[in-house]
């Protein structure tokens, strides 16, 4: 970026939401090229396949069926059903277990039988016998597919599960495909999708029935009934010809009841485990069908959960059932695959295991959006069935989480929603439709509830007041200076775009997606008037506890402008869709038609991928442009004089040695060392060798790999060798006198290593680059630390590490730098390595292992973190938007390779990203925009996977309205992250002119839409009403506070922070939480994996909220202060703290005790919870009052004046006097 | 009629300001190839890097001739790019050696506008002097 580019980057007006609407003109100069239309996408996959290549497979597998299954589906259509039954089970179940099917498909299909002009009650009296009814059912699916569809004999055979019911994955995984069911079975998992739901570990129904499923060959006589079927029919434990009772009893089962009204029923495991199925899945009315469905479909990601489960049933089944492992041939790699990454989050996630406290999920979009029957059946079932009352049913869900009405009604857009209601009929005696709720589930999931509870209240009001005379709550005008405490007690949450219910349940989480207006403004014109940065805010590889995973041979995506299939599209009829992107209609490719989760024909709107706003696809090799990469780990350690002093390669040696084996990767995950000084050391730990060899190149200038086929092992292999290195390797340098380090070098050859595969490149550095290329000199001055002028060399000092960096993007290699250093080490400058190459930075300033044990503690805690956490190789990630946005700047580590395509080498899950929109033609003929991100990339296990959020807004044409949406922290989060481009191109006291001329002007340009104010105020609306507390909370970071002496590789880190944090932790890093927790009481406590979280309320970040006779502790992020009082309580002090009264407290603690204390196991229990889920473990610090840490405490509380700083009402004041300027 | 100095500069121009005329158009097409993801900036950014100090240079050598064969209207008109063009280039990046497009930066949305517009101005003020020369150089091998 030249001198010209100053232009784009206005810094003569130094205003930043002006620059934003400026924007609207660029592009207008594009020429006559190509112009938009060949978006290549996320790598090499462009041609949509017109027709999946499973269905040709289906016809060679379905020799095998047939040859057990003599009738056409053309000649069952002319039959009596009846009589049709008859054949079934003469011609085709001669296996008696295969009998035991019937009821519980029967009760899977009601919704398939009425659509076929059954009526409601059907079900329950067909179901008494049940024979008939399954042959009612299939025959019934037969005719309807035979009548329609040219592929009717194959589809029938998976929609109608009683038939065949098509447990495709659970054949192909379980049992070796050993008869002819067998084959077909398999294919049908190649050619439909099979939607694996990695859900709640603990609870997951599906897990549950797929032990039932599993169990089922001990249970049937005839193992080899490998039939699909049996998964579901064994379950049920009833001997063939289920008896009326007990059907009935099932059906109470699926409406809800539990166990009970089992208890006639033979087999207790397989009992035990379906009605656990059953509560879970409570949720849904279709839970039945859905959930045998997506049982079998998700067999594979089970297996893998059942370790966790605690019940002793279920590891029992697991051992027996995982001997048979071996994936059918026909599809070995798919099924194993999708099962991969839950196991992942899991483990990750460590969640609580008890079974029954299942499917209430976090995210609106849970299961029953997966299962796709829910909403419908509650239309029916508050439309037309005859007894849609859920009361009647026990309910055995402790809560229900989400009020039933907000089920109802679709998503707009659906073009033939009069089809549905009566297709639905027959669920709807069976519902309960609640679903059940844990209260005591995870973290976060007690706010997730409380959430949109919230949020449905608050839009709902807001939706209603938008348009009608009451102003919603977020517009209420507030006058700043004169509201005393204008931080609320509880945590921010994200405003609710105001979108009808459907659409909110369905729109994307606020934790991955984000956008500062929840309202777009429908004109750029508008969008200046309101002088808000416009932007989207992205954390795209969040690890999620839930994520619906869709293995499909066609990816539907639109023709022109590839945007995936998603929620917020529209289908004109079954056969077509519309883009909400671009507004082209597509074709629906047949495969589409097909739903795998209710198992139906000809229901594309109830896919996954329209159910959920966040899905992960399992690509083909259209997106592959080279086999995927094995995950490859290169270390590159710094082991000069001062690296060796500081001490930090026991720690990584240690923490690397304690998490070998958890390194994400599959067999053929590969690791390397390489260490340097003055010169390079490589080391050779080929298999075989007895010892690892070290090889040392002294040539800098040019350096070369010594043999570059050993270097980088393989992990399992060579485990023993790398063993070894790594217990020597923090020995080997003790006596060094080398103090130069040849950095860049040791990069180049570090580069050269890994471009054959790519992969991850960790670099430790203690100093200075002092040797060969890419050398730096210190370039800070101690004096200018706490200057308010000009903080200089805030940009690299050479292009080297730049480059360096875009070669290794090319080479799909991402750096990681660690900086462990206790001088100045031009942070400026190294980091580009990082920045450009998608790779993440560490700093700890002032390392020393046995000086500074917090930051070595806080080492340790990152690594283990940064070694085990997920990762994805060769990485891209498009961001989309409907016709007429664009986008204009992106802000992370990445490089960006297109105007919407980010090349990432490398990412993590702790990876933030935000972009900046500009609105190039008017939104006037919309509604509604759209933000799909897709981000493509390859999973440790060597899988491409796609990951696609998408985020749906309301578009409004008024300035009231755009007001009431601004989500204030996803705005302050884009306009510290323009701020810092903005002090590295400008200048900081520019950067900091922009963040106070955003206040200004969005304040002002709110005073002057609102006429009935008397001017002297200064008034905000309630959704902006934090803005100038954040802002001058950004003035006080450390990357933007000038007056107090600031290291220049601190600022540096801060910026670089303010970069790449996703949202939630960027905040706290920006404006902490202060809590007291002297007197931590349980109520409005939540509860988190058995243990009560007491919840005190955030006080403000000022010193007349710190009384001496309390304890205060504030979390800053990466950062935790506990702040005591010089008269806290004793007993306090004794109780968490362990020591007897204040003056005995040591000035360094940094953990609190383990005391056997009511108000000891609040005070942690609140900690433990407040550090879960930090990509940076935060490190303790106890700060007593008079010790001379206060200063670190103190400087963050930024409603305070300093000697350099306004204090927030001075602030305020200020920001008055601008205005009426 | 007669063969001046001027008419020599002119025509001289002539056929430079052709290659100029080339190169403008070069940096079009190829800021239009990264807009529409044909290429990636890395591999984009080295070719118009190429052409960009020959460029510069080819464009001092004018002012120069103009300066020395006196034509003081033609080096007014020259003059406001020259400084264009210096001052883009002593703004550079770091170590000056990427000269005016940076891969990284260079797809920022407002970048990219920013470089397609100034391509596309310098191509027409090129095609415009193309024909200013052309009628200076008849006008000089005429008049005199």
């Amino acid at each position: 970026m030249s001198a010209p580019a100053e232009s784009p980057h206005p810094a003569a007006s130094a205003r930043i939401p002006p620059k934003l609407g400026g924007a609207s003109a660029s592009g207008a100069a594009a020429p006559a090229g190509p112009g938009p239309a060949p978006h290549q996408q996320n790598g090499p996959a462009q041609n949509q396949m017109q027709i999946p290549s499973g269905y040709g497979l289906h016809p060679q597998n379905y020799i095998a069926p047939s040859g057990h299954y003599p009738q056409g589906p053309g000649k069952m259509t002319s039959l009596p059903l009846d009589s049709q039954c008859g054949d079934y089970y003469s011609g085709l179940y001669t296996v008696p277990t295969q009998n035991m099917v019937t009821p519980n498909t029967a009760n899977q299909q009601p919704g398939a039988q009425q659509m076929y002009g059954r009526g409601p009650p059907a079900p329950h009296i067909v179901g008494s016998t049940p024979g008939s009814f399954q042959g009612a059912t299939s025959s019934t699916s037969h005719l309807h597919t035979s009548a329609s569809q040219p592929y009717s004999p194959f589809v029938n055979h998976y929609s109608s599960p009683a038939m065949y019911p098509a447990n495709s994955s659970v054949a192909s995984q379980g049992f070796p495909s050993t008869c002819g069911h067998y084959a077909m079975s398999t294919v049908s998992n190649a050619a439909y999708p099979s939607v694996s739901y990695p859900s709640l570990p603990a609870g997951d129904p599906y897990g549950q029935q797929m032990f039932t499923s599993q169990n089922a060959p001990t249970v049937g006589p005839v193992r080899e009934d490998s039939f699909p079927g049996h998964s579901t029919a064994i379950s049920h434990p009833a001997p063939l010809p289920p008896p009326p009772s007990h059907q009935y009893h099932q059906q109470q089962g699926l409406s809800g009841c539990n166990t009970l009204s089992w208890s006639a029923s033979g087999l207790p495991s397989a009992q035990d485990n379906l009605t656990r199925n059953h509560t879970g899945s409570l949720a849904t009315p279709n839970s039945n069908p859905t959930n045998t469905v997506s049982d079998s479909l998700s067999c594979p990601v089970m297996q893998n959960v059942q370790p966790l489960k605690s019940s002793p049933v279920v590891s029992t089944v697991l051992g027996a059932s995982s001997t048979r492992v071996p994936p059918a041939a026909n599809r070995p790699v798919e099924p194993v695959a999708s099962v991969t990454q839950p196991s992942e989050l899991l483990q990750q996630k460590g969640v609580d295991s008890s079974s029954t406290t299942s499917s209430a999920s976090p995210m609106p979009n849970s299961y029953d959006a997966l299962e796709g029957g829910s909403y419908p059946d509650m239309l029916s079932s508050s439309a037309s069935s005859p007894a849609p009352d859920p009361a009647p049913e026990p309910d055995p869900a402790p809560a229900p989480s989400a009020p039933q009405p907000s089920k109802m009604a679709k998503p707009f857009g659906y073009g033939y929603p009069t089809l549905q209601p009566g297709y639905q009929n027959a669920t709807a005696p069976l519902n309960s439709g609640v679903p059940p709720s844990s209260p005591v589930y995870s973290g976060f999931q007690p706010y997730a509830q409380q959430y949109p509870g919230m949020n449905q209240l608050s839009s709902s009001l807001g939706g209603l007041s938008l348009q009608s005379s009451p102003q919603p709550e977020s517009l209420r005008p507030v006058n700043l200076t004169q509201e005393r405490n204008i931080l609320p007690m509880t945590p921010v949450w994200p405003p609710v775009p105001n979108l009808n219910l459907d659409l909110k349940k369905l729109n994307c989480s606020p934790d991955s997606f984000r956008c500062t207006l929840t309202n777009i403004p429908q004109t750029q014109a508008l969008l200046n008037k309101a002088k808000l940065p416009l932007g989207l805010l992205l954390h795209p590889f969040r690890d999620l506890t839930q994520l619906p995973v869709i293995t499909s041979n066609t990816i539907v995506r639109c023709r022109s402008c590839r945007t995936y299939i998603n929620p917020f599209v529209s289908f004109i009829d079954q056969r077509r869709w519309k883009c909400n992107l671009c507004y082209r209609v597509n074709d629906v490719p047949e495969e589409f038609m097909y739903n795998p989760v209710t198992r139906s024909y000809g229901e594309p709107h109830k896919r996954p991928e329209v159910q959920n706003s966040t899905v992960e696809f399992i690509a083909s090799s259209d997106y592959m442009l080279r086999p995927p990469q094995p995950a490859v780990y290169l270390f590159v350690l710094d082991v000069s004089h001062n690296a060796v002093e500081a001490g930090y390669l026991t720690i990584l040696c240690q923490s690397l040695l304690e998490n070998l084996d958890k390194l994400p990767g599959d067999s053929r995950t590969r690791i390397g060392f390489m260490t340097f000084d003055s010169t390079i050391h490589f080391y050779n730990l080929q298999e075989g060798l007895s010892q690892p060899q070290m090889l040392i190149v002294s040539d800098i200038d040019d350096v070369f790999l010594p043999t570059p086929d050993s270097l980088l092992v393989n992990l399992y292999e060579s485990k023993e060798l790398i063993k070894d290195l790594l217990t020597a390797l923090p020995n080997m340098f003790t006596n060094t006198r080398e103090t130069h380090s040849a950095l860049g070098p040791a990069l180049q050859a570090a580069f050269k290593l890994m471009s054959p595969t790519g992969g991850r490149v960790s670099v430790f550095q203690t100093q200075l680059p002092s040797l060969g290329a890419g050398l730096l000199q210190s370039r800070e001055d101690p004096n200018q630390r706490s200057s308010t002028k000009v903080v200089q060399h805030l940009g690299p000092a050479t292009d080297f590490y730049k480059k360096l960096a875009l070669d290794c993007s090319g080479q799909q290699t991402a750096v990681d730098l660690f900086l462990l250093s206790s001088q100045y080490s031009d942070l400026a400058s190294l980091a580009c390595m990082s920045k450009y190459s998608a790779g993440c930075i560490y700093y700890y300033p002032s390392f020393h292992f046995t000086h500074n044990p917090s930051q070595a503690e806080k080492l340790q805690k990152d690594l283990k973190r940064y070694l085990t956490r997920k990762i994805g190789f060769e990485a891209v990630m498009r961001i989309r938007c409907t016709k007429g946005l664009s986008m204009h700047t992106f802000h992370g580590n990445f490089f960006v390779r297109s105007t919407d395509l980010l090349s990432l080498a490398n990412i993590n899950p702790d990876a933030g990203f935000a972009v900046q929109l500009s609105i190039e033609e008017n939104l006037t003929d919309t509604s509604l925009v759209c933000f799909q991100t897709a981000l493509l990339y390859t999973s440790s296990k060597g899988e491409r996977r796609i990951r696609v959020h998408t985020l749906c807004l309301p578009v409004v044409s008024s300035l009231a309205d755009v007001y009431a949406g601004v989500d204030v922290q996803a705005a302050i989060c884009l306009l510290a992250n323009m701020a810092v481009d903005r002090s590295i191109s400008s200048s900081l006291s520019d950067a900091r002119d922009a963040l106070v001329n955003a206040v200004v002007d969005s304040l002002s340009a709110y005073g002057s839409t609102v006429s009935n104010l008397q001017h002297s105020a200064l008034i905000a609306p309630s959704s902006l009403k934090l803005f100038p507390l954040y802002v001058l909370a950004l003035l006080k970071q450390k990357a933007f506070r000038t007056g107090t002496s600031t290291r220049l590789d601190d600022r540096v880190y801060a910026m670089c922070q303010i970069k790449c944090q996703p949202l939630v932790h960027l905040m706290k890093m920006i404006h902490p939480n202060l809590y007291r927790i002297d007197r931590l009481t349980d109520e409005g406590a939540i509860h988190v994996n058995d243990r009560v979280v007491p919840q005190p309320p955030l006080q403000k970040l000022s010193a007349e909220k710190l009384t001496r006779e309390g304890a205060f502790l504030m979390d800053c992020g990466s950062v935790f202060y506990i702040w005591i009082g010089k008269s806290c309580d004793n007993n306090f002090i004794e109780d968490v703290l362990g020591y007897p009264n204040f003056a005995s407290i040591p000035q360094k603690m940094t953990h609190l005790p383990e005391l056997d204390t009511l108000s000891s196991e609040r005070a942690r229990s609140f900690i433990t919870w407040l550090r879960d889920n930090r990509p940076l473990s935060p490190i303790l610090h106890v700060v007593k009052d008079e010790s001379p840490a206060k200063t670190e405490f103190f400087q963050h509380l930024i409603e305070d004046r300093t000697e350099a700083a306004f204090s927030y009402y001075e602030f305020l004041l200020h920001i008055q006097q601008q205005i009426c300027k | 009629m007669a063969f001046t100095f001027a008419a020599f500069c002119y025509m001289l121009s002539l056929v430079l300001c052709a290659a100029l005329i080339f190169f403008a158009i070069w940096h079009i097409i190829a800021f239009d190839e990264l807009r529409t993801d044909f290429k990636s900036p890395i591999d984009q950014c080295n070719p118009v890097h190429a052409l960009v100090l020959p460029e510069y240079c080819i464009h001092s050598l004018f002012c120069i001739m103009f300066l020395c064969a006196q034509e003081w209207l033609t080096l007014g008109l020259n003059v406001p790019l020259l400084f264009y063009h210096f001052w883009r280039y002593f703004h550079c990046p770091a170590d000056s050696s990427e000269l005016a497009y940076d891969p990284p930066a260079v797809m920022n949305a407002d970048t990219l506008s920013y470089c397609q517009k100034e391509a596309w101005c310098k191509l027409a003020f090129y095609l415009l002097s193309f024909f200013y020369y052309l009628y200076c150089m008849i006008y000089t091998l005429v008049s005199s």
